[in-house]
């Protein structure tokens, strides 16, 4: 990812829903974010965060209370969604029933007004992209689901747009299908070199595909990063639990210096971890670890904490151990298998648990 | 294996029965209500006409299909073409057609705007629609007579606002017959025209207008494609009846405006012309059930392309 000029940038952006009488719901709270160009930009969080609404506002299908959408640098909120050079991916796909495959790729190309030749060489160019070259005269009802999908995104990318907007696109397929997808829509990407903003729920999905995610809760973006900071460095317990497992362990701190703190738990041992940006915290704060940033040690060893092997569940490619922590509260750490090592603890085993340096991470809130 | 075939057969043969019985009271309605009688006016047809109406019975002769189009000079037997005849079957016609495609210029806004209403009031919406029904039609079109006659509430207001000095000679005319139609057909043309638009997936318009296309576009490409089905039912359904319509030509067209259904009428009534009434009437049935022809024909290509 060049770190490029801006695609989309959302400046303060506030949608209210008037519902029937008193209840107007508030999808987005004073969003602003910026979207770069050639990123693939993921917005993550659970149903009715806001999301799709922030998707809809870019697409033009809704328009803000409040705020400003620029798309490089000119304000588009006020113009309807045809005299946006923006196309989106429907959750439904949403292909026209009454044309074919290569109809259906067409349209937007037709309502352009591009002459014929140009328009069926581009047809035939974003078939082969989306391999379904022997498939254009098909209606779009005899084919199956992932090839809907293929055609959706063909007839989205035909126009090309600067921006791309995909709403939960994969979200109908089944797992196989979804992973084959995922790969094939990074490959589009990377071959297009156009902007994608990505819908989805799915945080395994944004973590292997983005370049950045904004993980958004009840109308608000909580956090924007690399998935690698997403995942490592969580601001918010919200982040820290949406996006997978954590440790969570309670502190005071005691001392900060240039993005880390010392703080002391309430176990007893000190620790440093990183601070989340621009945040000072003070007094009582809370710490996540990631299971996989921590290991046992050997009973009598140092350990930045002990306590008692509660549980072991084997999953396959590695195992997970449940501690119970000696002063209070639970632990899990995760451990690569391997078919040399084999199992060296035992459920009532006493261990004692050593974090990584940087591994542990001061919340916000 | 040859017993169990023989079970099958028979259970086969008992349900073909059973179904028939079932079947046997609406079949025999149909017949003496409906067939039957077409079967006799088929006969009167090619009967001799009574001298006072009526037919006499079992003389044959064609003489009411050549009424259909052809006319006799009295005095010298010469056959020229019915012009008069002809001139009622163009304009039932064209007054059908011209009803037609009124109510669909009127009813497809009205059926757009209730299948996008939130279903509460999408329901009151329909229920607004159907309320005409409620009145006899004899009724229904005295009262539009009384909104355009002469002295009626249009011409009375134009009057007093001095926008006219005489008033406007609206009753008696096509267009009072067209209007009378389209005021009685329109809820024809919305209902099915509504039932097909509830069933579009508007997720496709905002496809459609991601993909550039306009307002306009998007009706064109999108809208009327899909709906097409019920473009055509409700077509077929105010096209039929306005082609046979009696009342309401009779009521505003008054005596000269003639249609097809008049027209039959007076060969039964005044004319005394009961077997040209009677070709008339099954000239006006086969041109219904070719217009009905013309239908089938259309959905069943349009139907593959729906799924």
């Amino acid at each position: 990812m060049a770190a490029g000029r801006t695609a989309i940038e959302a400046k303060r952006v506030t949608k209210v829903f008037q519902g029937a009488g008193q209840d107007a719901v508030k999808a987005l709270d004073d969003v602003s974010v910026s979207i770069l160009e050639n990123e693939f930009f993921t917005l993550l969080g659970p149903s009715g965060c806001g999301k799709t609404t922030l998707l809809r506002l870019i697409a033009g299908f809704d328009f803000p209370t409040d705020g400003e959408i620029m798309l490089y640098g000119e304000d588009i909120a006020p113009l309807p969604p045809f005299k946006r050079p923006v196309n989106t991916v429907f959750q439904s796909y949403a292909l026209f029933p009454h044309m074919t495959v290569g109809q259906n790729i067409s349209f937007g190309l037709e309502m352009l007004g591009k002459p014929r030749a140009e328009i069926d060489a581009r047809v035939a160019e974003m078939l082969q992209l989306v391999r379904m070259e022997e498939l254009k005269n098909r209606k779009t009802s005899q084919i199956s689901g992932g090839q809907q999908q293929r055609v959706a995104l063909a007839r989205a990318l035909a126009p090309q747009p600067k921006v791309l907007l995909l709403d939960e696109p994969l979200s109908a397929l089944d797992y196989k299908l979804r992973k084959d997808m995922q790969i094939e829509l990074k490959r589009l990407q990377h071959e297009t070199g156009i902007t994608f903003v990505f819908v989805t729920h799915d945080q395994e999905e944004a973590l292997t595909m983005s370049d950045r995610i904004a993980v958004m809760s009840k109308g608000k973006i909580l956090q924007i990063g690399s998935p690698r900071d997403i995942y490592d460095r969580p601001a918010e317990r919200f982040v820290a639990n949406f996006i997978g497992e954590t440790n969570f362990l309670e502190g005071e701190v005691t001392g900060t210096k240039a993005g880390s703190a010392t703080v002391k738990l309430d176990t007893g041992a000190a620790i440093q971890a990183g601070l989340p940006e621009g945040a000072v915290p003070k007094g009582h704060v809370s710490v996540v670890v990631r299971p996989e940033h921590a290991s046992l040690t050997a009973a009598g060893g140092k350990a930045d904490l002990a306590g008692t092997l509660d549980n072991i569940v084997y999953f396959g490619t590695d195992t997970h151990y449940h501690v119970k922590l000696d002063g209070g509260g639970s632990f899990i750490i995760r451990r690569q298998n391997s078919h040399r090592a084999g199992e060296s603890h035992a459920i009532g085993d006493h261990v004692g648990i050593g974090l990584e340096d940087g591994a542990a991470q001061v919340l916000r809130d | 294996m040859s017993r169990a075939s023989d079970v099958a057969e028979t259970a086969h043969r008992r349900d073909i029965r059973n179904r028939w019985l079932l079947s046997a009271p609406a079949l025999v309605i149909i017949f003496f209500a409906a067939i039957g009688p077409l079967f006799v006016v088929l006969l009167y047809s090619f009967m001799v006409k009574g001298d006072y109406g009526d037919v006499k019975y079992w003389q044959f002769s064609t003489e009411g299909w050549f009424g259909v189009l052809f006319q006799r000079d009295i005095f010298d037997d010469t056959v020229t073409l019915a012009d008069a005849n002809i001139q009622i079957f163009l304009r039932s016609v064209r007054l059908s057609l011209m009803t037609t495609l009124a109510t669909l210029v009127f009813g497809f806004p009205t059926a757009y705007f209730i299948a996008t209403r939130p279903q509460r009031t999408r329901e009151i919406w329909l229920f607004l629609i159907t309320i005409p029904f409620w009145t006899n039609l004899l009724i229904r079109t005295y009262a539009i007579m009384e909104v355009i006659r002469n002295e009626g509430v249009v011409n009375s207001i134009l009057l007093k606002t001095g926008i006219i000095q005489e008033p406007v000679q609206i009753l008696f005319t096509d267009f009072s017959i067209m209007l009378g139609m389209v005021y009685v057909y329109l809820p024809l043309m919305v209902l099915p025209l509504y039932a097909s638009m509830e069933k579009l997936d508007f997720r496709l318009v905002e496809a459609g207008y991601d993909l550039y296309a306009t307002r306009f576009q998007v009706l064109r490409r999108i809208i009327i494609p899909l709906v097409k089905p019920g473009i055509i039912a409700g077509s077929i359904l105010v096209f039929i009846p306005a082609l046979g319509a009696y009342v309401t030509p009779r009521v505003l067209g008054g005596g000269k405006n003639l249609m097809l259904g008049n027209f039959i009428e007076l060969q039964f009534g005044q004319g005394r012309n009961w077997p040209l009434g009677s070709a008339l009437s099954i000239t006006l049935m086969l041109i219904v059930m070719a217009a009905l022809l013309v239908y089938v024909r259309s959905t069943s290509s349009s139907g593959a392309s729906h799924g």
